[in-house]
């Protein structure tokens, strides 16, 4: 835990002067006002009775305490300035670090946990850290000087009186910590419930029509209901609990008012020799101090379970910063496209140690040639581009472009070699056009609309509110084969020198599809090529057809050879045309 | 708005007594700086030590008092709060049920999942807040200014200035950072819109080599929230310290002019020393105030998002089930046309045919076409905007809806499973299928060989969304889903795009064997699923450009025999190699 905090701070470095300014200001705003409250005793003090009002002192007095009131508010405020400053810029260089990050972990980091968590990590988990620590430490800095300065004032004052004070504090601390711990634990149980009742509202409402489809309303109902009943009363004991915080310390600050009162009194009067001596304008200052003496208290309570949160944030954000880096490649040499050639050699490749993928892995592929790679689901057609692409690296074996090996040349200049269409569409926010030119930004509007022309989404663009100028985003409304298509022209438009398409036009409704294919026909033509197909019609006229299973490749050959061989491929092959 | 205060009916005595209890609260409070300032000037004047023990001892019983008033008034604040919330969530939940497709359409299924989840709980963190301190701060306010004027009219007068102008304050400063704020926030959206589409298309980005333009441009969000924030911060930082120096700067004018009075002989020390009480309560209140305002505005803001979705009208049903069902037409649809509310073009123009018990429909056509729509007219999905249709001769707008729909097994494009158990998900037809039947359904889904082989079959746990399912399983568990109870007609929304070939066409197969008495509705991108469909529809920009069967439509609908032709072409090739 400290680890952690002390790694926060080393990120505020940067702007240390704003954290020295925090505190120096917030030692003189804060002692500024707790000094207040002797000088309106001292004030009481000049008004004993009818008649007998000492104007001087008072008016001296009433000058000194305006002067200290604006000047602690000054303070107060160039405080609040320099913690903005500290938090938000803190904030800023952590996120930005943190979003770096991103690019730069292995594929593997990112494949195995959801966009929600990560995006998480990198929003709400920063923004926890922000309000919890960079934010939290000056109220609890603040609420530290003000307990000591307020004890210290007392002390001057009457110092017998302020043990008593110091007597009962445990008791405020006592209530706040029972508390908290109740609430924490029911608070647990409520936000859990609350998880639960959101899932199942997001599956029943989030999927209204099919319930409706199956007239599976009572059902989902009664569901639904028996979830939000559980969370309602977990929260209402939860809130309750976290309610009675402010009325019990209220309390206990009354309490504490009372012995005030009582002792400053009865010095007063010199019940007891004991108490020491007392007047009026000091006890109301000793009330003054009594009445804000367990704000503090709370506050800092407060702020420690939003520090414990902060903590836990902040270590999820240092285990995504700690993670391990895809190695560095800048000392190696780019890769210069000559001929086109790939080889794989004995490759062996598993996403988890205990389950073997690919083994022994060969492939040949002279300049040029198309080859396509079909099988069922989960064979490991996808996985041969991401370790082509070196998405993930091969466990033994080596792969060659070019007659170089892949972990011998730069990343970038691999992955640039390559145009690269997925099943996944990904289109970003910002305009058509934007999309388009993705991988060639100062491409021209006539080169834009040429790509898009080319794969045919010219038309449906057109249409588009404001053209190729529509900002567009993943839910935009765009149909997955729009989407699709934008992606493909973004190939286009690149030009690249090989070309892998990964079930790149399986969201295309069938008549559009086929015309993309005349237009691939004409980019793959002399390119080495990698298509992954589900629908066998648009890989039949490859140069080289592997069928996988399981890891391994079980046929191999161009179409015709793999329909004489009348096995796997065959089977696949024939029953598309079956009824 | 009005709407949603019935569901507070059922916790009317919360509402009354809460507030009730926490303004006795307050009013002890009120009473403490009171007591005190009758120990300094009877107590304390008159040397009258037992006085002094005395109302000592009644500040005590007031905090004790107080704390009781104050923990019961949290506790029925809570239990209004939570009742009132679930009750609303449980009655927003069964409205959204009785929804139509079009009213689903209005808001979004999205969207109303927010409402109910979002939206309701801070309908009911506003209550709580209403109950807890909408009584008690003004109350406050309003009692510490009486106080102050029963203790002296005219030096009660700083009151009136200083009250109103902190209020001012607040108000400005508010008015100023609210907008702010949001800006902020929509800047933080940005930047975390961002970083989900990075994560989407990390494969893409670096295949492109584009990480650090993407980095920097992150570092210009980032640093346009920073930027953002600090403006905010820089105004709202006033707040506090303005607030403070107008009240302190209230209290010196007191001892001033109270110093005055007291000189006159109209004001007593321990009155003084109350008045300086009151107003740093006075200031407390305020601040709290000021909070309760910003969550009432949310509670607002959201309790109209929440009416919204109570205003739309429940689906209307009629009440007939068909006469005769033996030997009518299973589906007939006469001169159809479909516009979705807010669109300009037809989805569905003009479309009649009529489909026998037992036989298949086939659709075909491009992606946007209003394949989809074209099926949903049938289980009275969308009402058609005009001409009819009928199942087993009954309108489906005389249809009781939910026979209607009971009659017919539905699978839909994207294939979606809800967590709970693989037998959990079957049932959704018929909640007493045995397992018999569910096995029976699997098999002819083409489903049984791999939930058979899953741990515990039938009782396999299906996680959130189904992700522990590949698309295809879940595509084919869908379809076992929609065949049992056997369903007089059965609609398939292009949901075997995940399945292989071979998968397809065995399931195809057991579809005719195993359910020959159910009409079959197949929308579909492959010419050789519908072959041998009793009637195909070829459909472009929601016209039915041609209908009859496959022989005819090779004929005479050129669309069809493109589409016909290509794949046709490639089978010739693959036979002559």
């Amino acid at each position: 835990m400290l680890k952690d905090l002390k790694r926060v701070f080393s990120y505020a470095k940067p702007y240390r002067k704003y954290f020295v300014l925090t505190v120096l200001f917030a030692l003189a705003g804060v002692s500024l006002s707790l000094a207040i409250p002797v000088f309106i005793g001292e004030a009481v003090d000049c008004c004993i009775g009818a008649g007998n009002v000492d104007f001087e002192r008072l008016r001296n007095i009433v000058l000194i305490l305006a002067g200290m009131v604006a000047a602690s508010a000054l303070f107060q405020w160039l405080m609040s300035l320099c913690t903005n400053k500290l938090a938000f810029l803190t904030v800023r260089d952590l996120r930005a670090d943190a979003f770096a990050k991103l690019e730069r972990v292995p594929l593997r980091y990112i494949d195995r946990r959801t966009k929600g968590e990560l995006t998480s990590r990198v929003i709400n988990d920063v923004e926890i850290v922000s309000d919890g620590l960079l934010q939290g430490f000056t109220q609890f800095f603040s609420g530290v000087i003000t307990i000591l300065g307020t004890l210290i004032f007392m002390m001057t004052i009457n110092y017998r009186i302020a043990l008593v004070v110091v007597v009962m504090t445990p008791l405020s601390f006592l209530a706040a910590s029972k508390i908290t711990k109740a609430t924490h634990d029911s608070y647990v149980k409520q936000s859990k419930l609350r998880g639960d009742m959101v899932a199942i509202a997001e599956e029943s409402a989030g999927n209204q029509k099919l319930v409706n489809a199956f007239v599976y309303g009572e059902r989902a109902e009664a569901r639904f209901a028996e979830i939000n009943r559980e969370y309602g009363s977990a929260g209402m004991k939860a809130t309750f609990f976290s309610s009675m915080t402010n009325p019990t310390t209220r309390f206990v600050n009354g309490l504490i008012y009372a012995a005030v009162g009582l002792l400053g009194a009865l010095g007063v009067t010199g019940y007891s020799k004991f108490i020491g001596k007392m007047s009026v304008g000091r006890l109301s200052s000793f009330l003054a101090y009594a009445n804000q003496y367990t704000k503090p208290f709370n506050e800092i309570s407060g702020v420690f379970a939003e520090l414990q949160n902060a903590v836990a944030s902040a270590g999820r954000i240092f285990d995504l910063l700690d993670e391990e880096e895809v190695s560095d490649d800048s000392d190696k040499e780019p890769l210069a496209v000559r001929s086109g050639d790939l080889r794989f050699r004995d490759v062996c490749f598993s996403y988890l140690p205990d389950r073997k993928l690919i083994q022994n892995f060969n492939l040949d592929v002279s300049p040029g040639e198309r080859v396509a790679i079909v099988g069922p689901t989960g064979c490991g057609k996808s996985t041969i581009i991401n370790l082509l692409l070196r998405f993930y690296d091969i466990d033994s074996g080596s792969i060659e472009v070019c007659g170089r090996n892949i972990s011998d040349i730069t990343r970038d200049s691999l992955r640039s070699s390559f145009g690269m269409v997925l099943q996944e569409t990904w289109v970003f926010t910002g305009t058509v056009a934007e999309n388009i030119a993705y991988g060639l930004p100062g491409a021209s509007r006539e080169s834009v609309i040429e790509a898009a022309k080319a794969v045919h989404a010219h038309g449906f663009i057109k249409r588009l509110p404001n053209g190729y100028d529509t900002v567009i985003s993943e839910d935009s409304g765009l149909s997955q084969g729009q989407k699709q298509l934008i992606c493909i022209a973004r190939i286009m438009l690149m030009d690249p020198p090989m070309l892998i398409l990964d079930e790149a036009t399986s969201s295309i409704d069938l008549r559009t599809e086929q015309r993309v294919q005349r237009a691939f026909a004409k980019l793959m033509e002399g390119r080495t090529s990698f298509v992954i197909a589900h629908r066998l019609s648009t890989i039949k006229n490859s140069d080289m057809i592997l069928v996988m299973k399981s890891g391994n490749i079980i046929e191999q050959g161009s179409h015709e050879q793999l329909m004489a061989q009348n096995g796997f491929y065959a089977s696949l092959y024939n029953s598309q045309f079956a009824s | 708005m009005k709407k949603l205060l019935k569901y507070l009916r059922n916790y009317k005595k919360e509402l009354f007594f809460g507030p009730l209890f926490k303004l006795l609260e307050a009013i002890f409070e009120l009473l403490v700086p009171m007591v005190m300032a009758k120990i300094i000037d009877k107590g304390i004047a008159n040397g009258d030590n037992a006085y002094i023990f005395k109302m000592s001892g009644l500040i005590v019983l007031l905090g004790v008092c107080g704390l009781g008033f104050a923990l019961t008034c949290q506790y029925l604040a809570a239990r209004c709060a939570y009742g009132f919330g679930t009750e609303l969530r449980e009655a927003m939940y069964r409205h959204i049920n009785s929804l139509s497709y079009s009213g689903i359409d209005k808001i979004g299924a999205s969207s109303l999942v927010n409402r109910l989840t979002n939206d309701t709980n801070t309908v009911q963190n506003g209550v709580n807040m209403f109950i807890r301190l909408a009584v008690r701060a003004p109350f406050l306010v309003i009692g510490a200014a009486t106080m102050a004027v029963m203790i002296d009219v005219r030096l009660s007068l700083i009151f009136f200035v200083v009250a109103p102008l902190i209020s001012i304050v607040i108000f400005l400063i508010m008015r100023r950072t609210i907008p702010m704020y949001r800006k902020a926030q929509k800047k933080l959206d940005r930047a975390a819109m961002l970083t989900r589409e990075n994560i989407e298309g990390t494969r893409v980005i670096r295949a492109f080599s584009r990480q650090e333009t993407e980095t920097e441009e992150f570092r210009g969000a980032v640093d346009d929230i920073a930027d953002c924030s600090i403006a905010v911060g820089r105004i709202s930082a006033i707040l506090n310290p303005v607030a403070f120096a107008v009240m302190n700067l209230g209290i010196v004018a007191i001892l001033w002019f109270g110093g005055v009075r007291i000189d006159g002989g109209s004001l007593s020390q321990g009155e003084l020393t109350a008045f300086t009480n009151y107003m740093t309560q006075i200031l407390l209140a305020l601040v709290v105030l000021a909070n309760l305002i910003v969550t009432f505005t949310k509670a607002f803001a959201a309790a109209s998002r929440v009416s919204e979705v109570f205003d739309i009208m429940p689906e209307e049903s009629g009440e007939g089930l068909p006469a005769n069902v033996s030997d009518s037409n299973i589906i007939d649809f006469r001169s159809v046309s479909f516009t979705y509310e807010d669109a300009g073009d037809s989805s569905v123009k003009n479309i009649s045919f009529s489909l026998k018990r037992g036989q298949t429909l086939g659709i075909i056509g491009g992606t946007g076409c209003g394949k989809s729509t074209l099926s949903s007219l049938i289980p009275g999905f969308y009402r058609p905007t005009e001409g009819e249709v009928l199942v087993q001769g009954l309108s489906t707008a005389e249809w009781r809806l939910d026979s209607l729909r009971r009659r017919i097994g539905y699978v839909p494009q994207k294939a979606v499973l809800f967590s709970g158990t693989v037998r959990d998900n079957l049932k959704w037809r018929k909640a007493d299928a045995s397992d018999d039947e569910l096995i029976a359904a699997l098999k002819i889904a083409q489903a049984w060989d791999f939930v058979s082989k899953l741990p515990g079959g039938l009782d396999f746990t299906v996680s959130q969304g189904g992700r522990n399912f590949s698309g295809g399983q879940k595509q084919r568990l869908c379809i076992a889903r929609a065949l049992i109870g056997e369903p007089d007609i059965l609609i398939l929304d292009d949901s075997t795009s995940a399945l292989d070939y071979a998968t397809d066409l065995a399931l195809r197969r057991a579809l005719r064997t195993e359910m020959s008495g159910t009409a079959v509705v197949m929308i579909s991108q492959r010419t050789t699923s519908l072959a041998d469909a009793d009637l195909i529809i070829v459909m472009e920009d929601g016209e039915a450009v041609g209908i009859g069967t496959h022989t005819d439509l090779i004929a005479d609908c050129p669309v069809y025999a493109e589409i016909y032709r290509s794949q046709m072409n490639e089978r010739e090739g693959g036979s002559n190699a």
